[in-house]
């Protein structure tokens, strides 16, 4: 598929581009280069801030009015991008060259028929007429494999699923068969479902079209499965390049290896080993650094790293580091640490107890119930991990329990005192006992308070500490116990860095010794090498202080890593629940063995997984399908049953229990089967070099 | 003070490096920076300035006693003696001019200050708590909104009686309904933000929820809405003297100048001209200013 004696489709050479701001140049990209071979597919792997995006728009001629292109040639197609004019672009744009960006649901326009948006394309570049165009429209939306293309036609954006969203942009994006496609963070905020639903399609069109791929994405694991070669930028610099599987496999840089070894891994337990994170955080916007980039965070970095910025050396096989030392790479020993044992050993007892909770929104025309009878139970001194696809009800069960909304119906007690009502009805032992710890510390710190204030304040009326002085005692204490250096309590949250917030965050909840953390998402709006350090922290709050999380996440191998036990949702209910080891293991509910399989791991390329697929979209909550409430979307769908009873819970071992028609031991057995090295592969095997003719 | 730029960065634990940690100063500054390059900004700061002066200090810069009456030299047109010439009691109307700014710019403020204050109560409470104190607050808000401003403001002080303090009030109720809807919509969104689901959950009171978390984080709407809100007091209290409902004789108020003036219109055009001249300058240069902080709190 891809051939490398063709002419590079796309070439960056020597490209440097700053941003204007308030009259001063900030360096964004540094001397960039890179070349994408026509018909491959080239991963650019970074983290926020590190130019992904600019790197895009310099491609696409998008760039901000404030963007200047200090030196370097973009060719495409053999031609100057950077010298051609706005009419040629124009021409270009949509037609030679397309983009699908981050957020599939507000690029569409809303108040377009899908049909008519994917016809606008044909009719503005090949100019069709109506009819025509909306024919080609819907022969598109087929190559794209959307279910019942002619429907689809004639529907508005709000009333397609996430999966379709993308589906439908990377159409218009193809629609001209264009020879550079630009992804941008295309599966980023999907879940894993949809994303693996996406890749797929990825995957698959790739042998329709010849366009190249220029694949953005901060996840390694989706550019591993879906790249040819991958190139990893760092504060605007590309630091490493390779055929990826390579680049996974044997990082050449400190860097790659540092974002490669801090994702948790399969079968990685909190009580085996920590995380290891990247020490530091990435350098501000246009820092003047001398030397390497890295060095700050660098484990191997010397004297000369410091004042030498690192060529791009050669490691044989097309492969490129910026490292003095790039032979030591594979040397660094891990950065992790055994994991120390919990200092408050769990009794066992119960700490929270939720029967048959039910919430209920209502509005005047419809009411939808986003949780629909749930019950378990937290033990003290336990990590309850709470996973599925969004709209499962997970949130609105966090809520709930935090007395932010009220309980519709059912029981919530902890330590026997009713949980059930809202937050201004508890009284102030309540409050202290349940806190919660958000998602985006962009939002849940005040950003006109200082750090001070806000810890203060929560020391005030969670600790009920009245004094002054003893408050801040107290908050440089909370600071510190969060690793916070306490000169950062005279600054605002719009001062702090990612990680930094989220440690504020978690101080706060701390601050009067609860006894139940509602962890909603607290890493998911942070950076990978931020995440391991941010999870530690969690971790060692938790062990220390002998607390209860319900831990909310979308990220599998998260939960798997941290919790004790795990309850997964779908559609409001619980389907599965137990402890972590026997939910995550056959027999599991058949969407958890889906959820399972759709998420798409490092460990993939080494050791290639059966995926079973669940195809379509959640149906909406407010009308939830009868029977099982999964058997619309069921990869062991029995029949009838599944469609007009509701599941009993079936009882495997150690307290796991799923609801399902299939008992276990004949669940155990068909999972396992699918495990069996006979099974259907999905095309997202990793790429390894004897298995490129796919598909 | 807290410019921490210089201090060297030393690693402590995982990502505490970050050594940049742009203080208030600084922020403001840079708000600073952006709105000095504005030219329509401080064009209109200029103006408003230059009547700020006047009102203060007109009567050590003003060349005649506005209030002394020469009967000899009535309607006198331009001349270097009177540069803006004399009115039908022989009065300079350029001192008149100058010391006019005084009320305008006694009224208007504390009107606006008035309304900015009444709306932003009601618009906290409704927004923050919604339900149906919201709704019949609202309705009856849409319902005020539905009248013309001035016809309220003529009804209300024809009833009242006209002076300084019942324009102030007047205003200051009039623009109440209209600053609560902005407010109003500013909290709406920022109630959603978690900063003030946390608040809740360490039990913090609806007052400081509504004063201390929410208020702080939309006050650039509201320094907006504010400007805006004074060019319109400027207006209606020149409009209300102009209907003899505001500030009596002998003031030399541009309202009710122009209404007396308006008489002379044919033979001595200048007592009409100069005061709505000062009138326009200052509605056009407080509006530069509204345009300017618009868009230097979108930025």
């Amino acid at each position: 598929m891809s051939d490398a004696n063709g002419l590079a489709a796309v070439g960056i050479e020597e490209l440097t581009i700053s941003y204007l701001r308030r009259g001063r140049p900030l360096r964004v990209i540094e001397e960039l280069t890179l070349s994408i071979r026509p018909g491959e597919a080239y991963g650019l792997v970074g983290e926020s801030g590190c130019g992904k995006s600019t790197v895009a728009m310099a491609l696409m001629r998008y760039l901000p009015q404030n963007a200047v292109v200090n030196s370097g040639r973009i060719t495409f197609a053999g031609e100057d991008l950077l010298r051609a004019d706005e009419a040629t672009l124009r021409r270009w744009r949509g037609s030679r060259m397309a983009m699908v960006y981050q957020d599939p649901a507000s690029a569409l326009n809303p108040s377009m028929r899908v049909g008519a948006q994917i016809a606008e394309v044909y009719r503005q570049h090949r100019g069709m007429d109506k009819t025509a165009a909306f024919e080609e429209a819907g022969a598109m939306l087929e190559k794209v494999r959307i279910t019942d293309p002619g429907k689809v036609l004639r529907r508005y954006p709000h009333e397609l699923s996430g999966g379709q969203h993308q589906r439908v942009m990377i159409a218009m994006a193809l629609s001209t068969d264009p020879e550079l496609l630009v992804l941008d963070e295309p599966t980023t905020g999907l879940d894993a479902t949809v994303e693996a639903e996406v890749l797929d399609l990825v995957e698959q069109l790739r042998s329709d079209f010849d366009a190249s791929i220029l694949f953005i994405s901060h996840n390694l694991a989706v550019v591993g499965r879906v790249c040819e070669r991958a190139g990893v930028l760092y504060a605007g610099r590309l630091i490493e390049e390779g055929p990826s599987d390579e680049l996974l496999r044997q990082p050449r840089h400190p860097y790659t290896l540092g974002l490669l070894r801090c994702v948790p891994r399969r079968g990685m337990r909190k009580d085996v080993l920590r995380l290891d994170p990247i020490p530091g955080s990435l350098p501000p916007l246009g820092a003047n650094l001398p030397g390497c980039v890295y060095a700050p965070r660098c484990p191997i970095a010397r004297e000369r790293c410091h004042v030498e910025p690192p060529p791009p050396y050669g490691t044989g096989n097309g492969r490129i580091s910026r490292c003095h030392y790039h032979n030591e790479v594979s040397e660094i020993p891990p950065g992790e640490q055994e994991a120390k044992p919990p200092s408050l050993p769990s009794d066992g007892a119960v700490l929270l107890r939720v029967e048959d909770l039910v919430k209920t929104y209502e509005s005047s025309r419809s009411s939808v119930q986003a949780v629909a009878g749930v019950s378990f139970e937290v033990r003290r001194g336990e990590v309850f991990g709470l996973v599925g696809e969004s709209g499962s009800g997970k949130t609105s069960l966090a809520r709930c329990l935090s007395g932010l909304v009220d309980v519709s119906a059912g029981d919530v007690t902890l330590e026997g005192f009713k949980l059930s009502v809202r937050e201004h009805r508890r009284n102030a032992e309540l409050r202290r006992k349940v806190q919660m710890i958000f998602q985006n510390p962009d939002t849940s710190l005040n950003p006109r308070h200082s750090i001070r204030r806000i810890l203060g304040r929560a020391l005030r009326l969670l600790a009920g500490v009245k004094s002054g002085s003893e408050r801040e005692r107290l908050s440089l204490e909370l600071a510190s116990s969060v690793r916070l250096e306490p000169r950062y309590l005279e600054v605002r949250p719009p001062a702090l860095s990612g990680g930094l917030k989220q440690r504020v965050a978690i101080a706060r909840a701390f601050a009067g010794e609860p006894a139940l953390v509602l962890c909603d998402e607290p890493v998911s709006a942070l950076d990978v090498s931020v995440q391991a350090a941010i999870l530690n922290l969690l971790l060692d709050v938790q062990t220390d202080r002998g607390v209860s999380y319900l831990f909310i996440s979308h990220d599998l191998n998260i939960v798997r890593y941290l919790a004790d036990s795990i309850g997964v949702m779908y559609l409001g209910q619980l389907v599965d629940v137990g402890p972590a080891g026997a939910v995550f293991e056959p027999p599991h509910h058949p969407y958890t063995e889906a959820l399972l399989s759709a998420m798409t791991t490092l460990e993939d390329l080494d050791d290639p997984r059966p995926h079973v697929k669940i195809g379509g979209a959640m149906p909406s909550p407010s009308e939830p399908p009868s029977g099982c409430r999964f058997h619309t979307r069921c990869p062991r769908f029995l029949g009838d049953v599944c469609r007009e009873e509701a599941p009993p819970w079936q009882q495997d071992v150690e307290g796991h229990q799923y609801r399902c028609h299939i008992p276990p031991g004949e669940l155990r057995e068909l999972q396992r089967a699918t495990e069996g090295p006979s099974n259907e592969r999905r095309g997202a095997a990793p790429r390894l070099p004897e298995e490129n003719g796919k598909q | 003070m807290t410019e921490r730029r210089g201090a060297s960065a030393t690693v402590v634990d995982a990502e505490a490096a970050s050594a940049e940690l742009p203080g208030r100063l600084e922020r403001f500054r840079d708000l600073a920076v952006a709105m000095a390059s504005s030219k329509t900004f401080l064009t209109g700061v200029a103006i408003v300035l230059f009547w700020v002066l006047m009102a203060l200090f007109w009567e050590v810069i003003v060349p005649y006693d506005p209030q002394a009456v020469d009967p000899t030299a009535s309607l006198t047109p331009p001349s270097a003696e009177h540069w803006f010439g004399t009115d039908n009691l022989g009065r300079d109307v350029l001192s008149r001019v100058l010391a006019g700014a005084s009320s305008v710019l006694t009224i208007a403020p504390l009107g606006t200050a008035l309304g900015m204050l009444g709306g932003i109560a009601v618009g906290l409470v409704t927004g923050y708590y919604r339900g149906r104190v919201d709704d019949v607050v609202m309705r009856v808000v849409d319902a005020l909104l539905a009248f013309p401003l001035i016809i309220i403001a003529v009804l209300v002080l024809s009833v009242l009686g006209p002076s300084k303090v019942n324009v102030i009030l007047v205003i200051g109720v009039v623009f109440t309904p209209i600053v609560a809807r902005t407010v109003r919509s500013a909290v709406l969104s920022e109630r959603e933000r978690e900063y003030v689901a946390a608040a809740r959950l360490r039990g913090e009171s609806g007052l400081y929820i509504m004063i201390s978390e929410i208020l702080p984080n939309i006050l650039s709407p509201i320094a907006v809405e504010a400007t805006i809100r004074l060019g319109y007091a400027i207006f209606t209290s020149a409009t209300l003297s102009f209907l003899s409902l505001g500030i009596q004789e002998p003031s030399p108020d541009w309202g009710l100048t122009i209404s007396i003036g308006r008489v002379y219109l044919q033979a001595a055009p200048w007592m009409v001209l100069f005061p709505a001249l000062a009138l326009a300058t200052l509605v056009v240069a407080v509006n530069l200013v509204a345009d300017g902080l618009l868009q230097a709190v979108e930025e």
